[in-house]
């Protein structure tokens, strides 16, 4: 965590806490960053919903780290209409569709996506149109971030990694598209230790791996 | 209440065929789940990383990496598949979604929905819904005929939309109605109503279809 710094852009994997480095996000908070842009598709889930503690998002939230969250979804945290309200928070919804592809044109060297997803709506104010065979397209533009903070149920030594069941969600494109990736794992192997295709995200997206992650505890 | 709710997911089960895949809002279009008729097994999307979606597990069972979009723990079909969100909107923007029932705020006689935001209340964000309603070769919208009174289907949304001109068919406890580049088009109405009734429940011109008849109830 020792690179990230006040001000950055930081990814966070998951989908209400589901497949997000709860391990990382702790770290994060202990050292206490600022003025943090998070991407992420959510809010996390608050205590008051949990019953027991913040999960994911929700605790950088919690702690005041965060100016402008980029997020699909924000109504589980009453934090952020909260935030928006007061003016201490910066909120820009995109839909969830359009979220995932700008992640991966970002890591995969796009200049955009063009998507169908929110023409005609308020989320196609100030964005550029495309016609194309005759249907309308919405130029959605790369996110990118210094940082992502992924999870894996599963990974080498190298930081081929692979999520399981529903924890996938945003882990795949995030790890693609910023340029450091720090991965949370809760089952780390050696090198050739597994069948190889049991991973399936490419090591090479991967700087830092973290063991410890644990199943969230209901 | 919740017997009209019932009777509006009953119908909406009908208009499935078996081996559709299909995306289930929460609320009332999860009830269609529990509706189906004999013989006809369809596969639920979950928008959050999968297909496959079965109902919640037993007190105990959760297996904690497998959630729905709404959070909650829920299991899988043998035939399920896991994913994450870049695929997931693949398969909803792809075409790949043979229907979706949602509910809405809003409807118009174009086809439009509204059901992502009301200006001034708190935010929630769309998530998925804007690309799903995109996406789905189907849009049923399922919901009560009116809020406590108070117009749903109207000439114009008032709402900002969640897309245009997507909606294909309206259940309601009155009646069924498709939108048509005409208008919207009353097939079916209940018999506990009569015209004038859902006449004047709805904002919009009514175009009763020739071959009228009686919403059915099982």
């Amino acid at each position: 965590m020792a690179g990230i710094q006040d001000g950055m852009t930081v990814m966070v994997g998951g989908f209400l806490g589901t497949g997000t480095p709860e391990i990382l996000i702790d770290a994060l908070v202990e050292k206490g960053v600022k003025h943090l842009t998070v991407i992420a598709n959510d809010g996390g889930l608050p205590a008051s919903v949990t019953g027991t503690t913040d999960r994911g998002v929700a605790k950088l939230l919690s702690a005041g780290m965060i100016d402008h969250i980029i997020a699909s979804h924000v109504g589980m945290n009453p934090i952020i209409g909260k935030g928006m309200n007061d003016g201490t928070l910066k909120c820009t919804l995109v839909p969830q569709g359009s979220l995932a592809e700008k992640i991966r044109a970002a890591g995969a060297g796009l200049g955009g996506v063009l998507t169908p997803t929110g023409v005609g709506t308020i989320i196609a104010d100030g964005k550029e149109t495309l016609t194309i065979e005759g249907k309308e397209y919405l130029l959605e533009l790369p996110l990118h971030a210094d940082y992502a903070l992924c999870r894996a149920s599963i990974c080498d030594k190298f930081g081929n990694f692979s999520c399981y069941k529903a924890t996938k969600n945003f882990n795949h494109v995030m790890a693609m598209a910023a340029d450091t990736v720090i991965l949370g794992a809760e089952k780390v192997v050696e090198i050739g230790e597994v069948d190889v295709d049991t991973f399936t995200t490419a090591g090479v997206y991967v700087n830092y791996i973290v063991g410890g992650e644990q199943p969230w505890q209901i | 209440m919740a017997d009209l709710k019932m009777r509006i997911a009953k119908r909406a089960a009908k208009e499935f065929k078996d081996g559709d895949i299909a995306n289930l809002g929460i609320g009332l279009p999860t009830m269609v789940a529990n509706c189906l008729p004999e013989g006809v097994t369809i596969v639920l999307h979950s928008e959050n990383g999968f297909t496959g979606l079965l109902g919640a597990p037993e007190k105990g069972q959760e297996d904690v990496d497998v959630i729905n979009s709404g959070g909650a723990y829920v299991t899988y079909a043998p035939y399920g598949n896991f994913f994450g969100s870049e695929e997931s909107f693949s398969i909803i923007r792809g075409g790949h979604v043979d229907a979706t029932v949602l509910g809405a705020m809003e409807v118009d006689e174009k086809g439009n929905i509204a059901n992502w935001i009301i200006p001034g209340k708190m935010v929630a964000g769309m998530g998925g819904a804007m690309d799903l309603v995109v996406g789905a070769r189907k849009v049923i919208v399922a919901m009560l005929h009116t809020q406590k009174g108070a117009h749903k289907i109207l000439k114009k949304c008032t709402l900002p939309l969640t897309a245009v001109g997507v909606v294909d068919m309206i259940i309601t406890e009155m009646g069924v109605m498709e939108v048509t580049p005409e208008g919207i088009v009353l097939k079916e109405l209940h018999p506990d109503y009569t015209l004038d009734d859902i006449k004047a429940a709805t904002g919009c011109e009514l175009i009763v279809s020739p071959d009228l008849k009686p919403m059915e109830e099982e």
